[in-house]
This record gives structure tokens, sequence and C-alpha cells, in this order.
């Protein structure tokens, strides 16, 4: 029998009982966005459904038009037949996950979530539930976060390091969410400037109007060039890694802020001189504490290579098939 | 092994060949020499035997986890290296942690562990893992495992040794190679200004390495200033008759006592205090021509070869080059000459230690001619060497050169994947590919190179979303892609299901232009293995 509130189609996650998709692919009439990275808040929707905290970032990526309602963390409304509400899930600032109750069931999609705290977002919030849909990004127990401070002391070490050794140290990270946790985590523990790929600029500064502290930033075309940059820490999203803005540079140690860091052969395929540890995601263990404080009866996961997941949850009693069991 | 750790994490996170010889030459100094020298030996690729089985460290691992054994292999999978997996899958440790010396660990330790039994050894592993940091736990299990494989090669730590203390490479590479033994005194040895020792009649030179040829022949002069030789299939070797006896050692400077007692006998009839340079090859009485590789290794793997197999794989040494004659130091001769004394010293020798025989033509164009039968002589191609040319130490580019011909190939089917090592972890890079046997496709080859990043993860995405079945980290995938492989030689073989063995295989090019049915015939690989 199809499940009234999951329907995986080719546009996105579908719930047929409230007539709305989440994160949806491709245009549709309903959507309810659980964060505003490129790949889930995209432009065309016709009516979008958000976390009033990341309301900002959504305007930012879809434009002053669209038809955005935001909603407080908690605060219930109604798509169709269905009682709605969005939860933290501490991914980022305004992520969400997505809580769903019709005929006296509940459904919790989790969206990108991760356990650890965040200077930038509020932490994830269990939510009771029948069915918890869970992400998987990081399914496997190799993937184990260090605590962050220990990862802030190894990236001042480096950029200690890059001082003595007269050379800049470029940090890549993801222009939205990363790039600010990080500032974020460093803002007590560095007096420094830090200098920021222009793509960064704008995102860095909505943070800052949501009340973030970060420490005094620069756009990087406002530094004096070469020698001048020895010993500064710089960020920047991947995509600038081997394009020709590197070029300013040469001399650069460069290094990546990445859950995939975690990996001694990512780090080496990446071919920068550094990898750090920092993940937005789940680890193996908050992805199991997570279905833990669930309660769910029954767990579906998404995305990628979560079949690890389904067979060790299976293994420990749970209920779990991967989310396209449900079928399209 | 805390500094040694630390030596590793700065080695690891450069691709600097520089900085990482600097490393190594800081570390050399603000180390004592006990431990010094076990780094010089595990960074030039020295190991252990193989002190524990992976069952035994999977046991270890699911003992201190509580992860199933499956879980382990998917997580040794994704990660392409055990010894890391084991160290991001052990609960962290909370310390104080005693740091062990290197020399500790490789002289008491490790060695300790192989007296001890299956369940002793699960023991003694969980409780190193429980008192060790986890850079340490991966570098333990590296040297449990095998080689550590840091991107540091024997030159780079002889440059390190070099500017550490201040002498000369060519000399460190020279009083590093044979058996050198990892200890304080012989790492004091290998500094000492004025070669003076007593080990040194039983080392071999370091091997002087041809680069491959890639301009036309014609680009390197006058034909006449080169010597061309036969590139042979063989084991390259240095025969060494110093003192009373005669000794083989490999390339990989391994020594090779007692497994080709015929080429031993037959260098006592060499006068004391000469080395010679040249190819181990399997070559029955009389033929014309050696035999392929595969029949030599059944030699190789014998220590102590019985009658029969003497007689059925008899084996020669042709020799192409002479490093040392009366005891002295030839290298530094040119090679016209050290070749002229080496077939002085050679005539009238027994066929089982000749003078690999010069490719004599009058121009670079009937050298071409002749370099197209290399096939029908059972050989790889042509070597071209310089004939004013020294011997040099190590890979130097021209003066030597190989010039082999080109491989043979055949277009195969893509039936199975699993994920790489190394650089290479979590992307599937270790392909197995078929060709047709009666409407089945029979697996023949695996290739682990010859794609470029952009191919690998276009194949990667591709073989995620075509799975047909998982065994462990195989899959099998839906056949569709057909690849050009080269290989080397084709032979018979009772121990692959396909009855051919494939040797070197490597992928050529991914023919999108072929359909799977355009694929070769196992008949047809048969055919070529017989002729």
């Amino acid at each position: 029998m199809p499940d009234p509130l999951l329907q995986p189609r080719p546009e996105g996650l579908y719930c047929p009982a409230g007539g709305f998709y989440i994160d949806p692919a491709e245009p549709v009439a309903q959507a309810v966005v659980t964060r505003a990275h490129g790949d889930h808040a995209r432009q065309g929707n016709a009516r979008y459904h958000v976390a009033r905290a990341g309301l900002a970032l959504m305007r930012e990526r879809l434009g002053e038009p669209a038809a955005i309602e935001a909603y407080d963390y908690g605060e219930p409304f109604t798509l169709g037949d269905v009682r709605v509400s969005l939860h933290p899930s501490g991914h980022m600032l305004g992520a969400a996950q997505v809580r769903m109750e019709h005929a006296g069931r509940v459904v919790v999609v989790s969206g990108d979530y991760k356990r650890e705290n965040d200077p930038t977002c509020a932490p994830f919030e269990p939510v009771p539930c029948d069915v918890f849909v869970t992400e998987s990004t990081f399914a496997l127990p190799v993937y184990r976060w260090p605590p962050m401070a220990q990862v802030v002391d190894q990236l001042l070490a480096w950029r200690d390091d890059c001082a003595r050794r007269k050379v800049p140290a470029v940090l890549f990270c993801y222009a939205l969410g990363k790039a600010q946790r990080l500032l974020a985590e460093l803002a007590p523990r560095i007096d420094r400037m830090v200098y920021l790929h222009g793509a960064l600029l704008r995102l860095v500064e909505l943070y800052r109007e949501a009340g973030v502290t970060m420490p005094p930033t620069l756009p990087l075309e406002e530094a004096a060039r070469g020698a001048a940059l020895a010993g500064e820490l710089i960020l920047a999203p991947p995509s600038a890694a081997g394009s020709p803005w590197m070029r300013r540079f040469p001399n650069a140690s460069t290094a990546f802020a990445s859950g995939w860091m975690q990996v001694r052969g990512n780090r080496r395929r990446r071919g920068y001189d550094r990898g750090f540890v920092v993940s937005d995601h789940a680890d193996w263990n908050g992805l199991l504490r997570s279905v833990r404080d669930s309660g769910a009866r029954r767990i579906y996961v998404t995305h990628g290579d979560g079949h690890a997941l389904v067979r060790y949850l299976r293994e420990q009693g749970h209920d779990a098939l991967p989310l396209a069991a449900l079928g399209t | 092994m805390r500094r040694f750790a630390q030596l590793y994490a700065e080695l690891d996170r450069t691709g600097s060949t520089i900085a990482k010889r600097d490393a190594v030459a800081a570390y050399l100094h603000d180390t004592p020499p006990d431990d010094a020298a076990w780094a010089v030996y595990v960074l030039g690729g020295g190991k252990l035997r193989r002190l524990a089985s992976t069952t035994e460290l999977r046991q270890a691992t699911r003992e201190a986890t509580g992860y199933p054994d499956w879980l382990i292999d998917e997580s040794y999978a994704h990660v392409g290296d055990l010894a890391e997996a084991i160290a991001l899958l052990l609960p962290p440790g909370d310390g104080p942690f005693d740091d062990i010396p290197l020399h500790a660990w490789m002289e008491q330790h490790l060695p300790g562990l192989a007296r001890l039994d299956t369940a002793g050894r699960v023991a003694q592993l969980k409780a190193w893992w429980h008192v060790l940091p986890a850079a340490e736990v991966y570098l333990l299990n590296k040297l449990i495992t095998g080689a550590l494989r840091v991107g540091v090669s024997q030159r780079l730590v002889v440059q390190a040794l070099a500017a550490w203390s201040q002498l000369p490479t060519d000399l460190i590479a020279h009083r590093l190679s044979g058996d050198w033994s990892p200890d304080a005194a012989s790492l004091a040895a290998l500094a000492q200004p004025v070669e003076d020792d007593a080990h040194r009649e039983h080392r071999p030179y370091p091997f002087f390495l041809a680069s491959p040829l890639e301009a036309p022949a014609e680009s390197l002069g006058e034909r006449g200033d080169w010597l061309a030789e036969w590139k042979w299939d063989g084991i390259r070797a240095q025969l060494m008759r110093r003192g009373g006896e005669a000794r083989l050692w490999s390339r990989g400077e391994e020594r090779l006592d007692g497994r080709f007692p015929e080429i031993e006998r037959a260098a006592c009839a060499l006068p004391a205090g000469c080395v010679l340079d040249g190819e181990i090859l399997a070559w029955d009485d009389g033929a014309e021509a050696p035999r392929p590789f595969t029949a030599l290794q059944k030699r190789i793997g014998k220590l102590k070869p019985g009658p029969q197999l003497l007689a059925g794989t008899p084996v020669r040494f042709m020799a192409y080059d002479l490093l040392e004659l009366g005891g002295a130091d030839l290298r530094e001769v040119p090679l016209r000459e050290r070749r002229e004394r080496l077939a002085g010293l050679l005539d009238g020798a027994p066929p089982t230690l000749a003078l690999s025989p010069a490719a004599d033509t009058q121009d670079w164009d009937t050298l071409v001619q002749l370099r197209a039968q290399s096939r029908q002589r059972h050989t790889e191609g042509l070597m071209l060497k310089r004939l004013e040319s020294p011997y040099r130490v190590g890979r130097k580019r021209g003066d030597w050169w190989k010039w082999k011909v080109d491989p043979y190939t055949l277009d195969a089917v893509l039936i199975y994947a699993q994920s790489g090592h190394g650089r290479r972890a979590g992307l599937f890079t270790d392909y197995t590919f078929g060709v047709w046997d009666r409407g089945h496709l029979v697996p023949v080859a695996k290739a682990y190179s010859g794609l470029d990043d952009a191919e690998i993860a276009r194949l990667d995405a591709w073989i995620r979303a075509h799975t047909i079945e998982r065994f462990g980290p195989v899959r099998s995938v839906e056949p569709q892609h057909v690849f050009e492989l080269a290989y080397e030689a084709i032979q018979r073989s009772g121990r692959h299901k396909s009855g051919v063995a494939v040797r070197f295989p490597r992928i050529l090019r991914w023919r999108t232009d072929l359909a799977i049915r355009d694929a070769d015939r196992l008949d047809d690989l048969r055919r070529m293995a017989e002729g």
C-alpha cells in the first residue's frame, strides 16, 4: 500500500496527503525546503515553505519575488491534510527537519543534519516519530568526527606554520554554512583579519546580520598583493582550487575542510596539502543516535551509499529500509 | 614512535620532494641513532615479515569495536587500506599514552608477536591499540601488515642521508645497498667520511636503470655512438664473484643465493674480484631464444631447486656490463671499455654464463628493422646505451634507453570492479575484463591503470549505478563497456579458469566505439598462447 506521506518521485520526495514536495529538484507547486543550499533550494517553485531562521539566505538564493512562507521552528502549519512543522537539524543556519502528521501518524524527514554544536545555528532537535527518514552521507563507522576544538587547534597550527614559512594559508570550504561555521569557531581564537574569496562575501554578511559572531574579514581583492598575504588565512570555495584565481599565490599552502578528509586516500587524491575533518553532516554515531532518539518503528535511509547503515540497523533490530524501496 | 609518527604526518602532507628530504634529514638530526636506523630502513621500503594475518587483524578489530565482519570489510573496501581502516574504526584511546621508541617496536615488541599463537596475537594487538594515539595505531598497523608507502623513495632517503651526513649521494647509495642492517652502528658507518668498511665485499653496486625512449631513435645522434642490445624479459641481477664465492643479487637488492646454482657454479670459474650486471633467463640448451618469463617463475620460487626442476628449466646469466674487475671499481670507465673487458672475461665461458649479444647494425634504419624481430626472439625490444657513458646510479636519463616494441592488444568487456587503494581508495579503479567463450564472458585480465582521472570518475559513477551483484568489496557490473588492453605476452595456464595467463595487462583506451559483441574471443587468445 502506498504511504500517504512519502512517495519518492523523479522531481523529489513527495507527500501525497499534503500535496507538497520536500527539496524538489524540478519546479513544483508547493515546496518545503530544508536548507538554502543550491541543490535543495531551487528557483521556479510556485510556493516555498521554509524555517524563518533561514529566510534571508533563501531570499538570497531565490530572489525577492519568490513566494516564500517562513515559520518559526516548531510552529505548525497545514498543507492539504497534513499538519507540518519545521525543527532545527543543526546542519546550518535555518536548516530544518520536516515533521508531518496525518491520521495520527508522524513522519520526520531529517534533511541533512549533525549532532555537534555549531555556533551558527540552533542545535539538532530530536523529534519523536513513527517513521524517520534519515540522511546517510557518511554512513560508515570510519567516519567519526574529532572534537571541533581539536580541529581548530590543528587549523591554527597550520596557519602558524604558514606564517613561519611566509606563505599564504588558503583554506577551501563550502561557501555556505561551512565557511561561516569555521569563522565563528575561529572567532574567539584568532586576532587577525581573515581574507575572503568573492563568493563568500555576501553569505558571510548575511550570517553577521543574523547575529553570528565572526572575526573581522576583508575581501581578498582589497588586500595588498603578493608577500603581504604571507601567513594570512584565506577562505575560498573548493571551485577556486586549480582555477586562475589561485595564480595570485603560487606558493600558497592549501587545505580543505570536509568530512571526506577523514580518509587518507581522499586527502591525497584531492591534492590539497592539508585536510581538516569538519562536517555539517552526522557521523556514524550521530546517525545511530538520531535513529534511537527518534523512537521510530520504521527507518528509511536516503542518499547514496546507505546500504551499510540499513543492514546494520536491521541487525540491531530496527525495521530499516532504503528510501528507494518505497518505489516511485 | 611519537617523533616518527610526526615525521610520517609531515611526509604525508607534502608532495614536495625537497620538503620531504628536509623532513627526513631533520628527523635524522634529532632522533637517537637506534631509532633513526629503523626509520631509514622502513622509509626505504624495508619491512618486517608479516606478523599477523588479515584474519587476526579483523578478529581483533571485531572484538575491540563490536562491529560485525561485513561492516569491517565494507569499511576496509571504502578506505582502501586495512591499517588505516582499523585505526579509524577503533574507539579513540583516552591516554595518557606511552611513547615506545621505534627500535623497541621493531626489535622486541613486534618480533615477539610472531612467537604468540592466534589468541595471544589478537589479545596483544588489542592491548597495543588501547594505549596508542590514533596516528600511532595506524603506523603500528602499517608496520605489521607491510610497507609504509608514504611517497618516499629509496632515492629520497639516500638524499636525506646525504644531506644529514654531508656525503655524496652515490656513496650513500652504495653503502646502503644490499642487506643493510638497521642498527646504530650501520647508521654510523653510513656517515663515515672515508670508505673503510669490511662489509663492502658483500654489497652489490646500486643498479643503473634505463628510461623509456619516447623520441625516434635517430634523435639520439650517431648510430656509432650507441650500443644496441636485446632487452630481455628476465630477472635483472648482479653476479658477484668476491672472496671465495659467487653471489647473485636481484635488482630489488635481494640475495638469490642457492636459487640458481648452475650460474653460481659457472661463476666460480671467473677470477675473484669481479662483478657482472646482466639478466637471468630460462633458456633450454641449444635453443635460439629464451623461454617466457613464466617458465622462470618456477625457479624464482624455489630456494633449493631439485634435479628435476634444474633439468626441466635450465637458466642462463646473460651478462651485459662489468662493474668491477680485479677488485677495482670500473663504474667510471666508459661502457665501450667495460664491454671489451667483459667480452674478454667471458671468452670461452659455458653458455650458462654468456655475453649478451649486441644488435649490430650500420644505421638506425636497419636497427628499426631488426627491432621488428624482437617478438620472434622472445625479447621485449632493444636497449640503447651510450658507448662513452659511465655506469650511473639509479634512473638517470640520457645514457641508457629502453626501446620496447609495441605491446599486444585485445578488446575486452568490463565485468567486475573493486575499489582501489591509496590515492584511489573509495573509487572503483580495479577492473576485471572478460572475453567471449561460447556466449559467456570469461575473465582474462585484471587491470588497474591506464585511465585518466576524469575517465576514472565517469566509470566509477557508472559502476555504482549499474551494479548487478556485490561479492564483498567486488561488484559485478552490466556488460556494456569495451576496453582495449595492452599486454606483453600470453601463455597457456592451468591456474586460470580461462586457460590463458595475460602478462602485464593495462588499459590502453576506453573503446566507446565498440559494442560488447565486438570484444575478442577466448579461442583466438588460446591460439595466440599456443603460437
